[in-house]
């Protein structure tokens, strides 16, 4: 698999960070550097492997349908970036 | 104080011989001394470190006090600690000043112990050099022009330069092992599941696991103590009963089966580390113990494997930076996608862009079987050749890593060979198995060399008594850069 400056932009446009023209070109030598070293796995045959997702297989624990949070909004905004009538404020979106 | 062990300390703060105050006064001198040269912590709050000192020595007095109360721990700054800015390393997190403490924090709070400071880090974790902190590269104190490993290279330098007699880490593919080793300290990575997540900054969840980094085991033991037990607020934490790791410390090891797998001892380690490697053997047969040579055919996979999911994971971890809520806000934009694409583009560095990359590529359409599920199903073949080699051995040995500590810069403009130094320990995240690292001699340029100890499921205690069992009768683990 061989990848293109304009993959490593769709890819960073995919993550929004946003990445010049010169800086696509650096990420795509390391990109590929490490996709190369990725595509080992492939020599492997694991048709009849169950994918691991986790190292216990333990089940989702469910708890009571009960409240356990208390409201710490004031708290939780105190260090937010743009704060307003208990609102965290974004540019806006909806014309 | 600086040498003594958490057991003698807290003998010596029961006896009286100087209280918490004194102890956390005499730690936050020395780092207000050393840390100039070596970096080791990004902060340090003499005000809370020595208020919670004075509530310990009121435990003390009114006989209140456990193991480790009275005692200062540097705290990795990716656990978030009420009042105290919790940075992981990133510019990201620069102004974040955290609401709330980490299931860990609790814990040693609850013990009585000193938050005696946060200590650097590779940013959110990803590295093995400390050379992508936001705050700088830290310094090797056995040799100030190496770095120190990472991700938790403050941690290990702090403990090695004797800025704080213990330490917390993280390890997602060796980074409480891999620092330990390169810095001359011990440190282990418990069953994954042990040490509760919560307030421990993700970066990739199904491998993050939280440790203990101290002088020796028996320091170890006593810091698993309190990390460990069960949090309802980490959805991957294990319901179990409690253990005293302290337990076996005393066991003789006649009888023990160290296996050494033939993958390890093939190619790639240096000769200095292959000597001290054997010499370390040499000691464990003194000790009763018998070798056993057995496999882990799938060892190669294990980094190909690793940086698949471990950024796969983060890829989608990392989302949660936005600059909405918390954290930094790139300071002009046009719109919300903008916001969010400077902000990202301003807050992370190289690395972690590097691996947020990678990871959003092979979870993206059309690729996700090809990468990530192929990946999944590696990782239980490599789980697989654990299972299989401990039905031959009780325990498995080898070097935590192929050389002595590399020079500040030497790898940091390639990212392959720096991955490539996580050979031997990013296996046993995979596995979810323990694993730990002790001081076992010096090598090239005089820098220290690890031992590597990984155990079957829960073996944490007998591991810990492995190491123990070699520190009673070496004396690497007491010796001090500085």
């Amino acid at each position: 698999m061989t990848l293109s400056a304009s993959d490593v932009k769709r890819i960073a446009d995919l993550a929004y960070i946003e990445i010049n023209d010169n800086e696509a070109k650096e990420a795509l030598d390391q990109l590929s550097g490490i996709l190369g070293l990725i595509e080992t796995m492939q020599t492997v045959d694991t048709s009849t492997v169950e994918p691991m997702s986790h190292a216990q297989s333990v089940l989702q624990r469910l708890r009571d349908d009960e409240v356990t949070e208390t409201d710490q909004h004031e708290l939780y905004q105190s260090i937010a970036p743009q704060v307003e009538a208990d609102l965290y404020l974004v540019p806006q979106v909806i014309e | 104080m600086f040498n003594a062990s958490l057991k003698q300390l807290s003998i010596q703060l029961a006896e009286k011989k100087f209280s918490s105050a004194e102890l956390t006064t005499q730690f936050l001198q020395r780092i207000k001394q050393l840390n100039p040269e070596y970096n080791a912590f990004i902060t340090v709050n003499e005000e809370i470190s020595l208020a919670q000192a004075k509530a310990a020595d009121k435990m003390i007095a009114t006989g209140q006090a456990g193991p480790l109360t009275g005692i200062p721990i540097a705290q990795k700054d990716i656990f978030c600690a009420k009042g105290w800015l919790t940075t992981c390393g990133s510019r990201m997190l620069s102004n974040f000043v955290s609401p709330y403490d980490a299931g860990v924090i609790e814990r040693f709070n609850q013990a009585g112990a000193i938050n005696i400071g946060k200590t650097n880090m590779d940013e959110f974790a990803m590295g093995s050099s400390n050379e992508t902190s936001y705050y700088g590269m830290v310094k090797n104190p056995w040799d100030i022009a190496a770095v120190p490993g990472g991700s938790s290279g403050g941690a290990a330098c702090a403990v090695a330069a004797r800025l704080a007699p213990a330490a917390t880490g993280t390890d997602t593919g060796g980074s409480i092992r891999q620092p330990a080793a390169l810095c001359g300290i011990s440190g282990i990575k418990p069953t994954y599941g042990l040490v509760s997540r919560y307030g421990m900054i993700a970066f990739a969840s199904s491998l993050d696991q939280g440790g203990p980094m101290a002088k020796s085991a028996e320091d170890l033991a006593l810091l698993l103590n309190v990390m460990t037990g069960f949090d309802p607020r980490d959805s991957t934490s294990l319901q179990r009963d409690a253990e005293d790791y302290t337990q076996d410390l005393q066991k003789p090891l006649a009888g023990l089966r160290i296996g050494l797998p033939k993958e390890y001892f093939a190619e790639g380690m240096s000769r200095d580390v292959a000597n001290a490697i054997e010499k370390a053997l040499i000691e464990y047969r003194k000790l009763g113990a018998q070798t056993v040579e057995v496999s882990l055919p799938n060892t190669p996979l294990s980094i190909p494997v690793y940086y698949v999911l471990a950024p796969a994971e983060a890829s989608s971890n990392l989302s949660r930076f936005d600059g909405v809520r918390y954290g930094y806000r790139a300071s002009s934009y046009s719109d919300l996608a903008d916001m969010y694409r400077k902000t990202r583009a301003q807050g992370f560095g190289a690395e972690v862009k590097r691996r947020i990359l990678i990871g959003t590529y092979v979870l993206s359409h059309g690729y996700y079987d090809a990468y990530y599920i192929k990946a999944q199903k590696l990782r239980r073949l490599i789980a697989q050749d654990f299972t299989e080699a401990y039905k031959q051995c009780d325990i498995i040995m080898g070097p935590t890593t192929p050389t002595v500590a590399f020079n500040l810069g030497e790898k940091s403009g390639d990212p392959i060979q720096m991955y490539l130094s996580d050979i031997y320990t990013s296996a046993a995240n995979l596995a979810g198995m323990p694993a730990m690292s002790i001081p076992i001699g010096f090598g090239d340029k005089n820098r220290p060399i690890g031992l590597h100890i990984m155990g079957n499921y829960f073996k944490e205690a007998q591991m810990l008594n492995i190491a123990h069992q070699y520190q009673l009768v070496t004396d690497w683990h007491l010796k001090s850069p500085v």
